[in-house]
């Protein structure tokens, strides 16, 4: 919503990635817009994570063309680096260091990298009160709950202020409120900073709540990309609707549900009570399109046998 | 604003940081205490031992206690940031550093930075004591403790890259045994640490006149003991000049390929390779 130009940031193309003899990543495409928010969905296994380590510099693909702010991410140098935010997730690294000092001492690699326009490192305070973590800013981070440490790692991937930032996973093992927070520091850099987002998650709510555009990656391709609303246009055309007459329970799946619900207002009247109409839910459409890219693939794989009996 | 400098700076600031916390960790004066508890009992069991040869007599603590200082500063910068490398390799402090721009190298000059500092606990935990329970430790005054000095720079500059590379290259923490622990120890029994190298076969000596560890015991003798004990060396010399020759050697050869294993080693380095250490660690514990 905040794609104020429409300039590039990732554009990726025909990019593969084998293991052996496993194609994990078979020809992915898509490209990123300035200030969008994207989230790349898709089961476990799908090449999400392995997608997100390309387009950070930190794994080389087997082919294909990857740009990040115009440069190809494994060979980008420093400045570079400076622009692209990665949240990580931690383990038990600096485990003797407190959070305020390790945000310290990050941010202070930035300080050559700051303009004007984006002062670089954020200020430690600020950003520690902007995800939470006032009451365990100077414990050591051994001794920090897991909630708490993935909060450190946001802060530890925005430190720098990024232009674009990576996040893989960012509220696994969060509980709700530490949701809401997270969702806030998204919005927050998305509409306030400009910060072009890319992150992985399982949580469809969160991935309808927090994108612009979704990306749905299945058997190494991008099956799916549009909003989720477009998104559920194209793979579920009906919109469940349930109501009640005379103490009986209906349910009707309707292709324009707004006039099945006149005609049933018009025939019924009064009669009628606790409607509810439901749209597809990113959830429903995302199983749908598992579901098919599946499928799909097994009369591929058939298709295949038969060419080899063919031959 | 430099960055390079500037990533130095912070990396220097770094090192100084992690040097504190270890400061006040009981399990980092814990190692240190051991560390001296070992050496001075091996020396006091010692104390009425001698070592013969050339015509003079020495007592055993005189002479094994600057080689083993030496020692100590080859096994602590070659084993310190081997250790370090590989377990923050695992556990995804690399990564962090290599997500900031120029951050490996501000990680590198941390380490340079707490390993160097880490000899200065260790030899006060041991010179201390030392001095009250042996008679006469330095017989050079000012001089000597100049000698201690640019043996334990020189040394330093020497053994650091070799902890590195080891660092890059070991497979995992695991691994640090075989790699890194067993070859040092049996380098330093064969480098005339605990007793004087002549005593060896010809080829042993040779081979350990190979490597920093007998020169860097020999230069500490040289710093605490009076010039008649160099009657009881090869040549009958301290040989200072071969000393800086063979340490300088060691330290340009590490200086010029350390940054190159170190690059390589980085890059391999991602958010997958931390979660698989992880997981190995997680089957490890169990």
């Amino acid at each position: 919503m905040a794609s104020v130009d429409n300039s590039v940031v990732i554009e990726v193309e025909n990019l593969r990635m084998r293991y052996g003899s496993v194609d994990v990543l078979d020809g992915v495409a898509f490209s990123v817009a300035r200030g969008e928010v994207v989230t790349l969905l898709g089961p476990n296994g799908a090449g999400k994570t392995t997608t997100i380590e390309i387009l950070e510099g930190f794994r080389e693909p087997s082919a294909g063309k990857v740009s990040v702010f115009g440069s190809d991410p494994i060979d980008a140098d420093e400045d570079w680096r400076a622009r692209v935010g990665v949240v990580l997730q931690s383990w038990r690294d600096h485990a003797r260091w407190s959070p305020r000092d390790l945000l310290l001492h990050l941010g202070r690699y930035y300080e050559p990298y700051s303009t004007p326009e984006r002062q670089r490192p954020y200020d430690v305070e600020q950003l520690i009160d902007m995800v939470g973590m006032n009451d365990h800013a100077d414990q050591r981070i051994r001794t920090l709950s897991g909630g708490q440490r993935r909060r450190l790692d946001v802060a530890v991937g925005i430190i720098g202020r990024p232009e674009l930032l990576f996040l893989d996973e960012p509220t696994a093992g969060f509980d709700p409120q530490a949701k809401r927070d997270f969702h806030d520091v998204v919005h927050r850099l998305a509409d306030l900073e400009d910060t072009t987002i890319l992150l992985t998650t399982h949580d469809l709510d969160e991935a309808e709540k927090l994108a612009d555009r979704i990306l749905i990656l299945a058997g190494g391709r991008i099956v799916a990309d549009g909003t989720a609303d477009q998104l559920a246009r194209e793979i579920t055309r009906e919109t469940q609707v349930r109501w009640s007459r005379n103490g009986e329970h209906f349910v009707h799946a309707a292709a324009d549900a707004t006039r099945f619900v006149r005609e049933l207002f018009t025939q019924h009247g009064e009669e009628i009570a606790d409607l509810e109409v439901r749209r597809a839910t990113l959830e429903d459409t995302y199983i749908a399109m598992v579901q098919q890219f599946e499928s799909g693939q097994q009369s591929e794989d058939v298709a295949r046998t038969f060419d080899g009996v063919a031959e | 604003m430099n960055p390079r400098i500037h990533a130095i700076k912070t990396g220097l600031a770094r090192g100084w940081h992690e040097f504190k916390l270890g400061l006040r960790s009981p399990q980092d004066w814990g190692f240190y205490l051991f560390l001296a508890l070992v050496t001075l009992g091996y020396l006091w069991l010692n104390r009425n031992s001698t070592i013969e040869g050339e015509g003079m007599t020495m007592s055993l603590p005189a002479f094994s206690m600057p080689s083993i200082l030496g020692a100590l500063i080859a096994f602590g910068l070659v084993i310190g940031p081997g250790y370090s490398l590989a377990m923050e390799r695992e556990d995804g402090t690399l990564l962090r550093s290599k997500a900031v721009p120029r951050g490996m190298a501000g990680y590198v000059t941390g380490q340079v930075v707490i390993h160097s500092m880490g000899i200065v606990p260790t030899f006060i935990v041991i010179l201390l004591p030392g001095m009250f329970l042996f008679d006469d430790l330095m017989q050079n005054g000012a001089s000597g403790w100049l000698t201690v000095l640019w043996v334990t720079v020189l040394g330093l500059l020497a053994a650091l890259p070799i902890g590195i590379i080891l660092g890059s290259l070991v497979p995992g923490v695991q691994k640090m045994g075989t790699w890194g622990f067993f070859p040092i120890m049996a380098l330093t029994a064969i480098s005339g640490i605990f007793f004087p190298i002549q005593t060896l076969w010809g080829w042993l000596q040779t081979l350990a006149q190979v490597f920093p560890i007998y020169w860097l015991g020999l230069g500490m003798r040289s710093a605490f003991l009076p010039d008649s004990a160099a009657m009881l060396e090869i040549g009958g010399s301290w040989r200072t000049t071969q000393t800086v020759i063979v340490l300088a050697l060691w330290a340009i050869a590490g200086f010029l390929l350390a940054p190159r294993v170190l690059r390589h080693m980085a890059r391999r380095q991602s958010g997958s390779a931390v979660e698989e250490a992880r997981q190995e660690a997680g089957q490890w514990v169990r």
